[in-house]
C-alpha cells in the first residue's frame, strides 16, 4: 500500500535544496556592510549564483531527515570489514571543539600555539612508542597519503644510495588494498604480484624468489587483509632487507595488534596508521581521514616538513627552509596536518590508556574468532586457523543456491545490518570479511550471528533465491541502477533535471 | 573500561566457543618474538572522562584563542563564524559514524548530501562538474597538475607566483617524486607577473591562483586564451571560497580545472585541518578527475537515488591504473561546508562576502594611515599585503605578546628571501571588529 506523500512514517521523501529554496529566505541574519570603494579590479561577480534561499528550520528539518537514510556505527553492528567500525566515543568530539584548541590558526605566532604543538608532540610519542618505531611523520591527511608519503621516502633513501633507477620493481601480494598498486605506480614503480601458500599468506619461497636487485620495496599489509596475521613476517622482513629493498607495511590493521605487538619488532621500515581504524576518529561518511607514517631509522632523515621540536619545556615547528634538517621528501600538504583529528585520537588513545588499547586488540580479534566459530558450519570459512580482527569467508556456502554474496549482503540490510566488505580481499571466490570491532556486546553479536545464520540456511534452502534478489525491500531505496549511473552521469542538479518524480 | 562492553564473563564464554584456552592462542601467528609479554612499557594506563578532560584544557591553556585576542591571520585559512546549525548537524550520529556509502540503500543521506555538495561546488565555481571532495586545497592542487597531465600528456607545470607557498611546495613535491618538472615564478608580490610569456609547447598546465597569495584579484581571461592555445590547460585555485561570493567564478574566466580550500564555510580553523579541498572542472575532463563521485540514478522501484559512480577511475577497481591513489574524500568537512553554504543562500553568501570586502578595506585604509606602513595591493578581497618598515616576523611576534594575532609574516612561508622580509599578509572577515583593529593599529605605531 502506498501513501499519499510517498512518505513511509518516519521515512520521508526529501527533495534536493535546489527544489526547496525561494528567493527572500535566508538562515543567516548579517548586518549591512558598511560603504566602502569596491577594490575588485573590476571583477564583481555579475549574475546569480544559484543557491537557494531556505530558513534554518528548512535547513535542519532537510538534514535530519537526509540523516536518517543513512546507516552508522550509533545504530548497530557494522561490520565492514577492513574499514573498522569501532564505537567513536564523544568525548572525543568535545574536547576537539574546545576553545583554544578547536579554534587555532595553523599560521599564529608558536608562541601562542605552545598547547597545540604539545599536543600533536604527545600523540607522535604514543604512536612511536606504541609501533617501536624510532621516527613518525604527522602530516599525511589519510591512510593512501601516508602511503604515498611511506613510498616517496623509500624512493628518497633509495636515490641517496644512488640505487633509484635500477630498483624500480614494488612487490605486493594479490589481496592488497587497491591503494598499494595505486600508490606504487604513481611513483614510477612497476607492482609486481606475489602469490599467497594455501593458507592465506605471502608464500616465502615466491618472495625470495622474486627479490633482486630490481626491487625497491615489499608492500604488505599485517594482519593481512584476509585477517591473517603473517607468521613468516620477521623472515620476510629478513630477505627483503638482504636484498637491499624496503618493507612498507600497510597499518590499516594495526587496530588488531595494538598494544600487544610492536611493528617495529616485525623489522618494518615504514606503516602509515588509519587513525579512525586504530584510533576512533570518526568516518564521517568517508573522511575527513589522518594517516601519520611511522619510520624506521633509515627512512626517518626522509620525513617531510612540517615536524615538532621539542625544546626543553617549549615546542617549535620546523616547516621550511633552515628550519627544516636532513633530506625531507618535501612538503606534502598545507599547514601541519590533520590536528583535529589528533586531538580525537588522543582522547581515545588516553582514555583506554596502554592497558586499555591492548584489551582493545584483544576483543577484536576475539569477537572476529568468536563469529568465525559460530558461523563456520553454515557459512565457508576462506581459511582455516584463527583470524585476527576479522573473519572472511567465501561464496562455497552459496554455491548452486542462486544467491551471491550481493544478494546475501543485501538481505542483511532488511535485517537492520549494514553489510559487511564484499568482494574483497580479490583472492577469494566471492568475499564476505567481517570485522565487528571491540565495540558489539556480547548478547548483540549473538543476535548477530543468529541473524546470518537464518539467512545462510534460507539461502541453502534453494526455495528463496528470488526474495534474496529483491532485497532490500525495507531500506530508504532498492537496489539503485548503478549502471545507469555510470552511463549517463548526472553528477549535478540543474533545473532541467529536477526529478519528474519530485515535481509530481 | 567504558568503551568496551565485553566482560570477562562474556570472553570466558566466547573463548569456550571458539575452543580457545585463552586469548594468547588467538595471537599464536605472532611469532614469539614479537609477542609482548605484557602491556607496552613506558605509556599510562586508561583514564577516566574527567581526567582526558582536563589534560585537553591544560592544552588548551597554553595557547591564545583567537576568540580573545584581536585576530587578523588569514594565508589560506581563514576565521569565519559557523553557524551552531552546522556544527550540530555534523555531529548528528547517522553522519558522523557511518563511511563511505558503499551501500547505498542505506547511505542515502551522505549520498545526497554530496550530490548537492557537488552541485553547490560548480555553481560557486562557474563549472560543469565537481567531485565529492578532496582531503583540501593543496593536495587537490597537485592533484589537478596530476591530472592536467594526463589530459595533455604533457609533464611540464607553471607554477604563479601569487601560489600559496604551501601549495606550490606540495606540487613540487608530487613533481619531485611523481616525475614532472615544475617551474615556479619568484614571489608575486605586486600582483603584475606574467605568466603567458612562460607558456609553450609543452606546457601542460598553468597554475595560478585568485585572490592571489598576496591577495591580488586578478583578470585571467587571457591567460585561460593563451594556455588553450598552447593546448594547455589553466588551473586556478581559490583558498578563501567566500570571495566567489563577490568576485566572477573562474569558471567565467576560461578556468579549466578548479580547485579551493572550502575550509571558510562550515568549518572551523582547527590548527591547520581537517579541511576540505573543492574539485570542480569541464565536463569533457570528467573521467580524468581524481576522487568520489556521486551521481544521479533510479532504484527497483523507479524512485531517485544516489550511488557513488564512475569508479572505474578509482584505485580499488583500476589499482596501479588509477587516476589517483585517493579513496577517502573529507566527507564530514563537505557535510559542514554544504549545511554551512544552504544556510547562506543567494542572498546570505553574497552579503558574507561584500562583509567581509568592507572589513578589509576598512583595516586597509586604516594601516595605510599608520606611518612607515605601506598597503602594496591596489586590489584584494578579504586579505592584503602591506610593506613594514622593519623585518616583519618580530613585529609580529612583539604584537603577539600584547596579545594581538597580528597576520602571517611572509617570511614564514617563504623564508630566506630578503625581498619579503618586510611584508606582513592581513586579513579581515566578517569576525574583524572596530574594537579589535584599533589596538592593532595602536600597537603597530608602538612596535614599529
Amino acid at each position: 500500500m502506498s501513501t499519499f506523500t510517498g512518505n513511509k512514517a518516519l521515512q520521508i521523501e526529501e527533495p534536493l535544496i535546489f527544489e526547496m529554496g525561494q528567493a527572500g529566505r535566508c538562515a543567516v541574519d548579517l548586518p549591512e556592510p558598511p560603504k566602502v570603494k569596491d577594490r575588485l579590479n573590476g571583477l564583481r561577480r555579475a549574475g546569480e549564483i544559484g543557491l537557494p534561499g531556505l530558513s534554518e528550520p528548512q535547513v535542519v528539518q532537510h538534514y535530519t531527515r537526509l540523516s536518517q537514510k543513512n546507516y552508522a556505527i550509533d545504530m548497530g553492528v557494522y561490520p565492514l570489514g577492513s574499514c573498522t567500525m569501532k564505537h567513536n566515543p564523544r568525548l572525543n568530539e568535545k574536547v576537539a571543539r574546545l576553545p583554544g584548541i578547536g579554534d587555532l590558526h595553523p599560521l599564529q605566532p608558536q608562541s601562542t600555539v605552545q598547547g597545540a604543538l604539545e599536543l600533536i608532540d604527545q600523540l607522535a610519542h604514543w604512536l612511536k612508542t606504541l609501533t617501536g618505531m624510532p621516527a613518525v611523520a604527522m602530516s599525511p591527511a589519510a591512510g593512501a597519503h601516508g602511503e604515498m608519503c611511506g613510498m616517496m621516502t623509500i624512493a628518497a633513501a633509495l636515490e641517496a644510495r644512488g640505487e633509484r633507477a635500477q630498483r624500480k620493481t614494488v612487490l605486493a601480494p594479490e589481496s592488497a588494498h587497491g591503494t598499494n598498486p595505486a600508490t606504487a605506480a604513481s611513483l614510477g614503480f612497476t607492482v609486481k604480484p606475489i602469490p599467497a601458500n594455501e593458507r592465506g599468506r605471502v608464500d616465502l619461497a615466491a618472495l625470495k624468489a622474486a627479490l633482486g636487485p630490481d626491487v625497491a620495496a615489499i608492500m604488505l599489509t599485517n594482519p593481512n587483509t584476509c585477517g591473517l596475521f603473517e607468521n613468516e613476517i620477521i623472515d620476510i622482513a629478513q630477505a627483503v632487507h638482504d636484498a637491499g629493498a624496503y618493507f612498507y607495511c600497510d597499518g590499516a590493521n594495526f587496530n588488531a595488534i595494538v598494544g600487544r605487538v610492536r611493528p617495529g619488532d616485525l623489522g618494518v621500515d615504514c606503516m602509515h596508521i588509519n587513525l579512525h581504524k586504530t584510533f576512533s576518529t570518526p568516518h564521517g561518511g568517508g573522511g575527513p581521514g589522518a594517516g601519520p607514517v611511522v619510520l624506521s631509522a633509515a627512512l626517518a632523515p626522509h620525513a617531510p616538513y612540517p615536524w615538532v621540536v621539542r625544546d626543553g619545556e617549549k615546542w617549535r615547528i620546523a616547516e621550511d627552509g633552515s628550519t627544516v634538517t636532513g633530506a625531507p621528501i618535501g612538503r606534502l600538504k598545507a599547514f601541519h596536518g590533520q590536528t583535529g583529528m589528533f586531538t580525537r585520537a588522543l582522547a581515545y588513545i588516553m582514555s583506554h590508556g596502554a592497558d586499555g588499547l591492548k584489551q582493545v586488540a584483544e576483543d577484536a580479534v576475539l569477537s572476529a574468532n568468536y563469529i568465525m566459530a559460530a558461523l563456520k558450519d553454515v557459512m565457508t570459512p576462506a581459511f582455516d586457523g584463527p583470524c585476527m580482527h576479522e573473519a572472511l569467508f567465501d561464496d562455497g556456502f552459496l554455491k548452486d543456491t542462486g544467491v551471491s554474496t550481493l544478494d546475501f549482503a543485501k538481505a542483511m540490510i532488511d535485517e537492520g545490518y549494514h553489510p559487511m566488505t564484499m568482494y574483497f580481499p580479490l583472492v577469494v571466490h566471492g568475499a564476505l570479511l567481517i570485522e565487528p570491532t571491540e565495540s558489539q556486546a556480547k548478547e548483540d553479536l549473538d543476535l548477530f550471528i543468529a541473524a546470518l545464520r537464518s539467512l545462510a540456511e534460507r539461502a541453502k534452502s534453494g526455495a528463496e533465491a528470488e526474495a534474496f534478489k529483491a532485497a532490500p525491500r525495507f531500506a530508504p531505496r532498492r537496489r539503485l541502477d548503478e549502471t545507469l549511473a555510470a552511463r549517463k552521469p548526472v553528477l549535478r542538479w540543474r533545473p532541467s533535471n529536477t526529478f519528474k518524480q519530485a515535481a509530481e | 573500561m567504558r568503551y568496551l562492553p565485553l566482560t570477562d564473563v562474556d570472553r570466558r564464554d566466547m573463548l569456550a566457543r571458539i575452543g580457545a584456552k585463552s586469548v594468547d592462542e588467538l595471537f599464536r601467528d605472532v611469532p614469539q618474538s614479537a609477542r609482548l609479554g605484557a602491556k607496552v612499557a613506558g605509556l599510562p594506563d586508561h583514564q577516566g572522562e574527567l581526567e582526558v578532560e582536563r589534560a585537553f584544557q591544560a592544552f588548551a591553556a597554553k595557547n591564545v584563542s583567537p576568540a580573545v585576542a584581536p585576530f587578523f591571520i588569514g594565508a589560506g585559512a581563514y576565521r569565519h563564524h559557523v553557524p551552531a546549525t552546522v556544527d550540530y548537524m555534523i555531529q548528528r550520529g547517522e553522519f558522523l559514524t557511518s563511511y563511505t556509502p558503499y551501500q547505498p540503500e542505506i547511505t542515502q543521506g551522505t549520498l545526497q548530501y554530496l550530490f548537492e555538495f557537488q552541485t553547490q561546488v560548480t555553481l560557486l565555481t562557474g563549472m560543469e562538474v565537481a567531485n565529492a571532495s578532496m582531503y583540501d586545497g593543496s593536495t587537490g592542487a597537485a592533484e589537478a597538475v596530476l591530472m592536467a597531465n594526463r589530459v595533455t600528456r604533457r609533464h611540464k607545470a607553471l607554477i604563479s607566483g601569487g601560489l600559496h607557498p604551501h601549495y606550490r611546495g606540495v606540487i613540487q613535491t608530487a613533481a619531485r617524486w611523481e616525475g614532472f618538472s615544475a617551474q615556479v615564478g619568484t614571489p608575486d608580490v605586486d600582483g603584475l607577473e606574467d605568466l603567458i610569456a612562460g607558456i609553450d609547447k609543452e606546457t601542460s598546465c598553468v597554475v595560478m591562483q585568485n585572490p592571489s597569495f598576496f591577495g591580488h584579484v586578478r583578470d585571467f581571461a587571457k591567460l585561460a586564451d593563451a594556455c588553450h592555445a598552447a593546448g594547455a590547460l589553466l588551473i586556478v585555485v581559490v583558498t578563501e571560497v567566500v570571495s566567489l561570493g563577490l568576485i566572477k567564478p573562474p569558471g567565467e574566466m576560461g578556468a579549466d580545472i578548479v580547485v579551493c580550500e572550502g575550509q571558510s564555510i562550515g568549518n572551523g580553523l582547527g590548527f591547520g585541518g581537517p579541511y576540505v579541498g573543492l574539485f570542480a572542472t569541464k565536463e569533457k575532463y570528467m573521467r580524468q578527475m581524481p576522487g568520489r563521485l556521486v551521481g544521479e540514478t533510479v532504484d527497483a522501484d523507479g524512485k531517485r537515488g544516489f550511488v557513488l559512480t564512475l569508479s572505474t577511475r578509482e584505485q580499488h577497481i583500476r589499482r596501479e591504473k588509477a587516476t589517483s591513489n585517493i579513496c577517502t574524500n573529507a566527507g564530514l568537512c563537505a557535510l559542514a561546508f554544504t549545511v554551512h553554504l544552504t544556510l547562506l543562500g543567494e542572498a546570505g553568501l553574497r552579503r558574507l562576502a561584500e562583509l567581509n570586502h568592507a572589513k578589509a578595506s576598512q583595516l586597509a585604509d586604516l594601516l595605510a594611515a599608520v606611518p612607515g606602513v605601506k598597503v602594496l595591493n591596489q586590489s584584494f578581497f578579504n586579505e592584503f599585503t602591506v610593506r613594514l618598515p622593519k623585518p616583519a616576523a618580530p613585529v609580529v611576534e612583539a604584537l603577539a605578546s600584547k596579545r594581538i594575532l597580528a597576520g602571517v609574516p611572509v617570511s614564514r612561508l617563504i623564508p630566506d628571501d630578503p625581498a619579503v622580509a618586510n611584508l606582513l599578509l592581513l586579513a579581515a572577515t566578517e569576525t574583524a571588529t572596530d574594537a579589535g583593529m584599533a589596538p592593532l593599529v595602536a600597537g603597530l605605531k608602538e612596535v614599529l
